[in-house]
């Protein structure tokens, strides 16, 4: 039977298991929203900014390991979702963006709300399609969550002229896709696992680095066992937080430019380094040049464009996590490292990074680490970008493999609120906090309408301390205290969710913390607490830009008068 | 990692917006594209293309494994130290007069290559080589005066068995 290109796309996103489209309705996909009550099974959610869109439906992705799906109208709407896109193309997160086009005869004449979007979106997606017509539909969609959701993920765009949408054409759902461009590599080289195996065998020093990769894999008890069996440290980077449980006696944390001082320690001085399923980011590498100098270093990851693209790799092994670590597995042998572990900890209790040292005033890191204890590490974080998100990196225990959803790559403000959004709709039964700075909760405020209207039972922690706090650490460390356009006015938040019909509590002292986020826990639905915190707090530990992971900033400078 | 003359061939799927999605990723890794030609393979539904670009080995690979990840890109191969066969084919207008004339086809019978087109005040010429050869036409043939160049680029296959 024939049905119109709209029909034939509910169907085939039913057929890819779709159960939620985050989206925001414009003229170009008006036959598709027209199409959609006859199709219940397809939840639906508004958003007020297609931003909102895409980061929601990424935060859904990451949070259920399957393609999250939003829809914007053409143009502004499908420019809307750019960011959104960026992001998740930056963290390889799966995601099927469906844009409405202008009708066929009126592209390329600058028609009303007519944008390039797959040209636009060309460098920050994993492959885009604009639809011809509605019998390449089923075949398009196919092939978009197959590229979207294997190997490396990525977004994927597709793009549908509004009158390819009412077109009628024969639905036949195909079974397989025929990409002979497509190709990636599930099972390592069993001599490079060989030579990695007897790499490890000789190591007095090793260290693990574990990034998004192993989350993506979902190989959480596979790295669990390389690390007990061999007694090799982890330290995670920013986005392999989850990878490995918080608590346990081999994990020392996140490296990189706000990592714990014993982890960049660790990776300094390891002689062999094994980074699973990450890219050498410079925020977690700093300087290249002395990036683990005395290391060999063991490179597992599924994009072999990633070897050896930002640090010089002595072992490749290109495969899927999972199925690398598998292999190793088998032919690992048990070793102690106990001078080296022993090592680690007297640098833990030499560099107590995580320590919170007392103030009159209220600290964000004190904050974390009461939702830490409050959720028992078991909660989904969602967080912003800047302060607030290393704070919630540092203070947060995480014992839950994929518990930290962050903006990594692409370092999203404004990323949070939708992002937990579509966390809490795919895992509704987790509690889900949103850890947010008062700057980039303004950048995607609108969102507290989809809470509202939906009843989105996410918790908001807001650590306001009235700057874009992190651009502020760095005017203060060094632009000599300029504090250029940085300092805040901001509107009352818990008046402002009030009016979103979301509860909320304003704290300012330490003791009102924890009995507020136990109301905030206790209340059935969306919470907000607006924390007032240390106005001129900073992130310590910091490497600072251009210098190596051995040069760790860890204590406060002496205060230096601001002649601004 | 000197920076070096690297010649990539693709093997594309022959669909629209494929090349503008090849040229991108060059421009986007920050290199100067020096020629690309394209055109149909011995394959229904593929094109071969040749892109010649400069850069240091480390630069190209990274570039190279870029390329590969394009799902319309099928293959690709830096073939710069394989032995190849390259090829160029360019036409030129060069001013003619009564009295140049016959001095500008004995050059280009020099050069094995041929007068396509003759007007009273100039004469086209089509020549195929390597880079190296069109150069040297090109040099000599300057003292006449060119009126137009068009070249295509090189295009390069490896010698023998595939």
């Amino acid at each position: 039977m024939k049905k119109t290109g709209a029909q034939i796309l509910c169907e085939s996103l039913i057929r890819e298991g779709v159960e939620v489209i985050f989206g925001i309705l414009g003229g170009a996909v008006l036959p598709i929203y027209d199409t959609f009550p006859q199709y219940p099974q397809l939840r639906h959610i508004l958003v007020r900014h297609e931003q909102g869109a895409a980061h929601a439906a990424d935060g859904y992705a990451r949070a259920v390991h399957k393609a999250g799906v939003c829809i914007a109208t053409s143009g502004p709407g499908a420019t809307n979702l750019v960011t959104g896109i960026a992001n998740a193309y930056m963290d390889s997160s799966p995601m099927v963006a469906i844009t409405g086009q202008v009708a066929r005869p009126f592209i390329g004449k600058d028609a009303f709300q007519e944008a390039d979007i797959t040209g636009i979106t060309l460098p920050i997606t994993k492959h885009n399609y604009l639809v011809a017509g509605a019998a390449e539909l089923a075949k398009t969609i196919k092939e978009a969550f197959h590229i979207a959701q294997t190997g490396r993920p990525g977004p994927v765009l597709i793009d549908i002229p509004r009158d390819v949408q009412e077109e009628k054409a024969e639905f036949v759902y195909p079974d397989k896709v025929d990409l002979p461009g497509y190709k990636f590599v599930s099972k390592g080289h069993s001599v490079q696992i060989k030579r990695a195996v007897k790499l490890l065998k000789e190591a007095a020093r090793p260290v693990i680095i574990a990034g998004r990769g192993i989350i993506i894999s979902q190989a959480y008890d596979e790295l669990k066992e390389l690390a007990e069996k061999a007694q090799i440290p982890v330290i995670n980077t920013l986005l392999g937080i989850g990878a490995f449980p918080g608590d346990h006696v081999l994990n020392f944390g996140m490296l990189g430019m706000h990592g714990l001082a014993y982890a960049n320690l660790a990776v300094q001085n390891a002689d062999v380094v094994i980074a699973i399923g990450m890219r050498f980011d410079d925020r977690a590498t700093a300087n290249t040049k002395d990036f683990a100098p005395q290391a060999s270093i063991i490179h597992i990851d599924i994009d072999p464009a990633e070897i050896g693209k930002n640090v010089p790799i002595d072992i490749p092994i290109v495969g899927d996590v999972k199925s690398v670590l598998k292999a190793m597995n088998k032919e690992i042998e048990s070793r102690n490292h106990l001078d080296w572990l022993s090592q680690l900890e007297q640098w833990r209790s030499e560099h107590p990074s995580l320590e919170i040292r007392q103030n009159d005033g209220l600290l964000p890191q004190y904050v974390i680490r009461q939702i830490s204890e409050a959720t028992r590490g078991d909660a989904i974080i969602v967080t912003g970008v800047g302060q607030n998100q290393m704070w919630a990196a540092q203070h947060y225990i995480y014992t839950k493999p994929n518990s930290l959803i962050s903006s990594g790559g692409l370092g999203t403000m404004g990323f949070e609120l939708p992002a937990a959004i579509g966390a809490k709709v795919g895992r509704p039964e987790e509690t889900v906090w949103c850890v947010a700075g008062d700057g980039g909760f303004q950048m995607t405020i609108q969102e507290l309408a989809t809470i509202a209207q939906e009843n989105i039972a996410i918790k908001i922690a807001i650590i306001n301390n009235g700057y874009l706090g992190m651009v502020r650490q760095w005017q203060e460390l060094f632009y000599q205290h300029r504090y250029v356009d940085t300092k805040l006015w901001n509107p009352d938040f818990v008046q402002i969710a009030e009016a979103y019909d979301i509860p909320g509590v304003r704290v300012k002292h330490r003791e009102e913390v924890i009995p507020a986020i136990q109301k905030a826990m206790d209340y059935p639905g969306p919470f907000l607490i607006d924390f007032i915190v240390e106005p001129e707090e900073n992130v310590y530990p910091m490497v600072q830009p251009g210098e190596s992971l051995s040069q760790i900033l860890e204590l406060p400078k002496p205060e230096v008068p601001s002649k601004y | 990692m000197f920076n070096t003359r690297h010649t990539l061939v693709a093997l594309v799927e022959d669909k629209p917006g494929v090349l503008n999605r090849v040229a991108s990723l060059f421009r986007r890794r920050d290199f100067n594209i020096e020629s690309l030609a394209v055109g149909r393979s011995e394959q229904l539904g593929l094109s071969r293309m040749t892109v010649v670009v400069g850069g240091d080995s480390a630069k190209v690979e990274q570039v190279r494994k870029q390329l590969d990840k394009l799902i319309n890109v099928v293959k690709v191969t830096d073939i710069t130290g394989e032995d190849i066969v390259t090829r160029e084919l360019a036409l030129i207008k060069v001013k003619a007069t009564a009295s140049t004339r016959s001095e500008i086809i004995q050059i280009v019978d020099i050069f094995r290559a041929n007068i396509v087109d003759v007007a009273s005040d100039s004469l086209t010429v089509e020549v195929t080589g390597d880079e190296d050869k069109v150069n040297s036409l090109l040099e000599l043939l300057r003292g006449f005066g060119i009126k137009e160049v068009s070249r295509t680029g090189r295009i390069a296959l490896t010698r023998g068995a595939i």
